[in-house]
């Protein structure tokens, strides 16, 4: 009897996986790095880390649905005659019209205005849909200038100088040709069909001195009246927040990596900056040094998905989250009743991310004018609007059960962390200890 | 005519009388006096005015203008007749970095010389520069017109679009994408047009070198991938 070796299992290399192998084909097959829409998708330590920690013997909660527990933040009020006032601490990010279809961008606007928020226009420029839908804009000022123009610096309810964006610190963009309609190219003067790229750093200034200047000059272009917000990527959240109350905002804006963008390389998006969780602190710590914490607004956003993000959030400090692909979604995009298009683009509802391509089935990231056909603004923005109060009643709900009467009285102290990584980033103590990473014993 | 003294009134108070001011106002002539380096005198200007600055201006000057017609009886620092819509902007003395950056329309004259960066993503503004221009000028121009009468330094028109640059003196370096054209009679007609309304005097259009995009960075490909 001959006796047969036993066979090895194949075994996969942890390092060389199976989207690893594959992206090493495609880029030998292809000869271009992948381009994609969204933020990082790899596993982050994030909100999902942290746990309130709920009222007991020493902290009673409020009754829901009876007691009051408020949602409203005021933005705005350190330099600018016109502060805007939101009925909930939740915010539509910047998406520019080119990357979405304008009834994507109508939809979020009247989205927005039923749930009581704002919502920012994006490197396009500002269309008539969202300006006529939106009750509070806010108008992104960004490297490329596309669109820019005084009548629309004056008709914004605030102003956003963008100085990164968390998928992409130090980066810029690109519109590639297909996505460049008659409508989008005329918007950003250049001819039609070919790929646009949008500066990464801005033309007319550099650094935090000249940052101060540029301030000034729109200030004063507007007479003085509208908030402007500086919203920075998830890089150096202390020193960027720092500089930016010293540029004189009115508020800051800080986007971790998960936040998404329309089209970058993705070596881009999960390579570069810190996770969304990582960056709050710093900032408030910066804030808080300069006596500027509630005087000059934080507004976070990356990942932001629930009531639980955003209460979170909120303890941890920021005055306000913004919601881009949660926005996205709550309007139709990677929706499961498209699986047979998704399947047919070489992908599925849900990891669909190729927004720079313009042939989303949803209709939503794309300028054709059939797919668009298929999102209805006044649905599309219902929805929105639904998703945004229950994001909201899922913050009240925990600011009760941790006692609070306002969302934004949430502290740190109502949270613990179940990870070591997660404490040390959020500065709590890790579940069943008083241990907080970097203070000590 | 309006006379505003800097040194008595505030930015803010000039800028917001500029602002208020209808079509049709009888105030079509200010004076700005003493404005000693300020940043963003007479910006965000929407109305066919006539303003002069009596002394050399900070940053910004005239920023956004809509219609104005500025002139700079000194020199300008960065980003002078940054975004213009339309109007004239015309500088004495000479203007710093990113000089008419991202215009859009309206006519920049800068009587003496520019610095780095002059037309930087320049949307449809026509500059017409007396004297010489620093480097990376003209960078990612999409549209418009940048007349230079004297030289201009490296890099000229980096990854330039579809606007047009007239050069009549020496070219230390072109930028990734520029490369020089023939000049057609249509040139001709719109250089001359342009050192017309910018007062040049004894200049002829023949004498300039007309500089544009090669077109081939417009879509990507990985074969160019050194020239980024």
């Amino acid at each position: 009897m001959t006796y047969k070796n036993p066979p090895t299992t194949p075994r996969k290399s942890a390092t060389f996986d199976d989207y690893t192998l594959s992206e090493i084909r495609r880029a030998a097959a292809t000869g271009i790095y992948d381009i994609r829409g969204s933020g990082a998708k790899r596993k982050l330590p994030h909100f999902d880390d942290l746990l309130f920690l709920g009222a007991s013997i020493s902290r009673y909660p409020l009754e829901g649905y009876r007691e009051r527990c408020d949602t409203s933040v005021v933005l705005g009020a350190r330099h600018a005659k016109k502060p805007i006032e939101l009925k909930i601490p939740i915010t539509v990010a910047g998406m520019s019209f080119g990357s979405l279809s304008g009834p994507a961008k109508e939809a979020l606007g009247r989205g927005a205005t039923l749930a009581g928020t704002s919502t920012t226009t994006g490197d396009g420029g500002m269309t008539e849909e969202e300006r006529g839908h939106s009750k509070t804009l806010v108008y992104q000022y960004l490297p490329s200038r596309y669109g820019m123009n005084p009548r629309d610096l004056r008709r914004a309810d605030a102003i956003e100088i963008v100085v990164g964006q968390g998928a992409k610190p130090g980066g810029g963009g690109m519109l590639l040709g297909q996505k460049i309609s008659d409508r989008v190219a005329a918007m950003r003067d250049l001819p039609q069909g070919i790929d646009q790229r949008s500066a990464c750093r801005h033309p007319d200034w550099t650094g935090p001195d000249d940052l101060e200047i540029k301030i000034l000059e729109i200030r004063e272009i507007t007479d003085w009246e509208k908030p402007i917000y500086i919203k920075v990527g998830g890089a150096r959240p202390y020193y960027d927040t720092a500089l930016a109350v010293k540029a004189g905002a009115d508020v800051v804006v800080l986007d971790g990596m998960q936040g998404g963008t329309a089209a970058t390389q993705e070596v881009f998006i999960e390579n570069v900056g810190q996770p969304t969780l990582a960056c709050i602190r710093p900032a408030v710590q910066a804030l808080q040094d300069l006596n500027m914490h509630r005087k000059v607004q934080l507004i976070v956003s990356g990942g932001i998905r629930n009531g639980a993000d955003v209460a979170k959030a909120l303890a941890l400090g920021a005055d306000a989250v913004s919601i881009g692909t949660a926005a996205l979604v709550a309007l139709g995009d990677n929706d499961p009743r498209w699986e047979a298009e998704y399947n047919a683009l070489g992908t599925t509802a849900g990891a669909y991310d190729d927004w720079h391509e313009g042939k989303d089935p949803a209709g939503i990231t794309t300028q054709d004018p059939e797919l668009m056909k298929r999102l209805d603004p006044v649905a599309a923005g219902r929805r929105l609007a639904n998703y945004l109060k229950v994001m909201t009643l899922e913050t009240q709900t925990i600011a009760r059960a941790c006692g609070k009467n306002d969302v934004h009285n949430l502290e740190p102290e109502d949270l613990c962390a179940l990870t070591v990584e997660a404490a040390a980033m959020a500065q709590v103590p890790l579940a069943g200890t008083n241990w907080i990473p970097g203070k000590g014993f | 005519m309006p006379t505003v003294d800097l040194a008595k009134t505030s930015l803010r108070e000039l800028n917001h009388a500029l602002h208020q001011l209808k079509n049709g106002s009888n105030e079509t002539a200010w004076e700005v006096i003493n404005p000693k380096g300020s940043h963003a005198v007479a910006a965000g200007v929407d109305q066919p005015v006539q303003i002069d600055v009596r002394g050399s201006v900070g940053y910004y000057c005239g920023g956004m203008n809509d219609g104005g017609a500025i002139t700079v009886h000194g020199s300008a620092g960065p980003g002078v007749g940054e975004n213009m819509m339309s109007g004239t902007i015309v500088v004495k003395g000479d203007a710093s970095q990113y000089a008419g950056a991202t215009a859009r329309g309206g006519l920049l004259v800068i009587e003496g010389n520019a610095s780095s960066r002059c037309g930087i993503s320049m949307k449809g503004i026509d500059i017409v520069v007396h004297g010489d221009i620093g480097h990376m000028s003209a960078f990612m121009a999409q549209t418009g017109t940048l007349v230079v009468l004297g030289d201009a330094g490296d890099a000229l028109g980096d990854s330039i679009y579809e606007a047009k640059l007239f050069v009549r003196g020496k070219v230390k370096s072109l930028g990734a994408d520029c490369v020089k054209k023939k000049m057609h009679p249509k040139h001709i007609d719109r250089l001359q047009k342009l050192l017309d309304a910018a007062g040049v005097k004894g200049v002829k259009p023949e004498e300039f070198t007309r500089y544009g995009s090669a077109r081939t960075l417009y879509n990507f490909n990985i074969d160019n991938a050194d020239a980024y």
